[in-house]
């Protein structure tokens, strides 16, 4: 017993030192860039072009952060991600939640069938989207004179068409787990299908919510391929895009800049991570046990 | 309070029949206990009266009112699910308010009404503790009282035990029938355990394949049987059903089992069973309670008999005997002390008085 016992934690040692040497290189290997991001942010161009450590900072300067944050191109494109990617989590939402609530629990003809449509939708890559949307945008400004590109709000429009099916279809996957039983109570309670939605899905299913709706903003948040083919003018560019055209002039990088502004940019999603990380891992995990 | 009435019940799930057409009237105030294997239909016949399954045909009333279309929220009835089915996110009380709330019941009311219940099942003091705060027994006190605050026409109960262990099931059983004497509200309470149905019911339902068996009151179907498969349902351990044949000699009826082993039947059977003689696929059904060891003084329609013991089964209050009649096992529950061993023959009496003629291939007793 006790040499079953010994060798149990001899087990357990070897497999914490391995977990943490891989840990360590995961670690190393994640947080490189973004510590090399905030080194250069914190340089001037001077110090970026010359030949030193470039691990060390020799004369720390904000002057990257005020040149951005006094820009008015930068916070545009800061403010046109921001009000793009919260109004894109509101509409996902408002999708996709009653979506997967009525995919979920109310049987009707062909219910089954547009669940699987709705996860198959999510298969197909941006990159073979944003051709034929650009023609279609086109062909609608032919039709009604409505020019939809180049113009921020459009995105509202467009970055739904990758979050709602794939919160939608996670969504189904909460709603399943919540028993059967639970409407039913609500149902002779006297609920109605939009109470049992409000009042025992949302909050039941809350971790899986949030899930969704960090999935939403981060995708909105960090989405480069549509604002890059669908805007052009300076002033309706997004965070991801704007970095890359207003920074880059012609052959000349400005380093320190452009660390600047991803740096920041990458803050509201880390943000909100840091928020709900509890209610994300809770939501992620839900389902595996029972309680 | 009201009275609950099926006529001509059916249900179809696509082509497959699970209720085939049930007729039942339940009283005011009753307790009726639907009890029955698995895939019986009793759990759906229930949730029809909830409102929870569609009818494919015949009638359900509460009261004097035809429900059949009317959704299960204006039926005015309580359900207790298996697994409870507590909200998760709120607390005891929001649990047991939630139905009142939704009708917009004065706070006042809803808070008397669920103290009231709360009294009544004792859990006054976990009413601010979320379900997961609970035990097995506490969150199924809680589906109960939720049900008790809504002050409905009919309780309906889905096997609200099940999900117990043993013990507690015992105490929860005694609590329903306890809250019961309280609340007189008609119910309607589905279970597979024999033993729950009939400490529980004041009448008995017994289904089987979509049909009712038997109604009855516990000791009805114990004691008078109408089919086989109630007499083999009801009891344990189930009563011995034996091959026989019903023969005449002297003018006096006689059961064969064996060669060896026949049985007079007992006078004020004679008139009945006469008109089976020598009729094939008989068989004849005895309870273990039935035979036992043998006793100084004997009744009337008391027979001894000898037979080599297979196997005894000590339960601490009795053992169980077990033994060979023709090819058929037979169970008899004897006194600890009367001396049964493994292997060995034993002197039995079988109380003929208790007996039954069962028509095999009809599944009717005689």
């Amino acid at each position: 017993m006790r040499a079953v016992m010994r060798s149990m934690k001899g087990d357990r040692k070897r497999a914490m030192v391995w977990s943490y040497f891989f840990l360590v290189i995961f670690v190393i290997f994640f947080l490189a860039p973004p510590l090399y991001m905030l080194i250069t942010s914190l340089k001037s161009s001077a110090e970026i072009s010359a030949v030193t450590n470039p691990w060390w900072i020799f004369h720390p300067t904000l002057e990257n952060y005020t040149a951005l944050l006094t820009s008015n191109s930068y916070l545009t494109f800061f403010r046109n991600s921001a009000v793009v990617s919260v109004l894109v989590v509101i509409v996902t939402m408002l999708i996709s939640v009653p979506a997967a609530f009525s995919l979920s629990r109310m049987k009707f003809w062909g219910s089954t069938t547009l669940a699987t449509g709705v996860f198959l939708t999510y298969l197909i890559p941006e990159t073979l989207l944003f051709i034929p949307l650009f023609k279609i945008f086109a062909w609608f400004n032919e039709l009604t004179g409505i020019e939809l590109i180049n113009h921020w709000w459009v995105l509202i429009v467009v970055y739904p068409t990758l979050t709602v099916p794939f919160c939608t279809w996670i969504m189904i996957g909460y709603f399943a787990s919540i028993p059967k039983e639970l409407d039913e109570a609500a149902l002779i309670d006297g609920a109605g299908y939009f109470q049992i939605l409000t009042r025992i899905f949302i909050p039941v299913a809350l971790p899986g919510i949030i899930a969704a709706t960090i999935f939403a903003f981060t995708v909105s948040w960090a989405q480069f391929l549509y604002p890059l083919a669908l805007t052009t003018s300076e002033d309706q560019l997004v965070l991801s895009v704007g970095i890359i055209t207003t920074l880059i002039k012609g052959d000349v990088f400005t380093w320190g800049q452009i660390m600047t502004g991803a740096l920041l940019g990458a803050a509201p999603p880390l943000i909100i991570y840091a928020f709900l990380m509890d209610y994300y891992i809770a939501g992620l995990t839900a389902g595996a046990t029972k309680g | 309070m009201a009275k609950v009435t099926l006529r001509k019940v059916v249900k179809n799930y696509d082509e497959t029949p699970a209720v085939r057409g049930i007729d039942l009237e339940i009283a005011d105030k009753e307790f009726v206990v639907l009890v029955g294997p698995s895939g019986c239909g009793k759990s759906t016949t229930l949730r029809m009266i909830a409102g929870l399954e569609d009818i494919t045909a015949g009638d359900i009333m509460i009261g004097e009112e035809v429900v059949n279309d009317v959704p299960p929220k204006d039926r005015d009835i309580a359900m207790v699910f298996q697994n409870y089915a507590l909200y998760p996110h709120m607390t005891v009380y929001e649990n047991m308010s939630f139905g009142l709330r939704l009708k917009k019941a004065p706070k006042e009311e809803i808070a008397r009404r669920v103290e009231n219940a709360a009294r009544i099942l004792d859990i006054t003091e976990l009413l601010e503790r979320k379900p997961k705060q609970l035990s097995g027994g506490q969150r199924q006190r809680v589906a109960m009282g939720r049900a008790i605050v809504r002050d409905p026409k009919v309780f309906l109960f889905d096997e609200p035990l099940s999900n117990l262990d043993a013990k507690l099931r015992v105490q929860m059983r005694t609590e329903i029938k306890k809250v019961h004497q309280k609340v007189r509200t008609t119910t309607v309470y589905v279970t597979h355990d024999q033993v729950e149905a009939m400490t529980l019911a004041d009448r008995v339902v017994v289904m089987n394949a979509g049909r009712i068996e038997q109604v009855g009151t516990p000791n009805d179907l114990y004691h008078f049987p109408a089919t086989l498969f109630v007499a083999g349902f009801i009891g344990s351990p189930a009563m011995n059903f034996i091959p026989c044949v019903l023969g005449e000699e002297g003018g006096r009826l006689q059961v064969r089992l064996s060669p060896a082993l026949v049985f007079p039947v007992p006078e004020d059977r004679v008139a009945r069973y006469r008109q089976y003689v020598g009729a094939s696929g008989l068989l004849f059904g005895l309870r273990p309670e039935h035979i036992f060891e043998q006793r100084p003084h004997m009744e009337p329609n008391e027979v001894p008999f000898e037979v080599p013991l297979e196997v005894t089964e000590p339960m601490g209050m009795e053992t169980l005997v077990y033994f060979n009649i023709g090819k058929t096992e037979v169970c008899g529950r004897v006194n600890p002390n009367s001396g049964a061993r493994d292997g060995q023959p034993m002197k039995l009496v079988a109380d003929l008085a208790n007996m039954h003629l069962i028509e095999e291939a009809g599944g009717k007793v005689l």
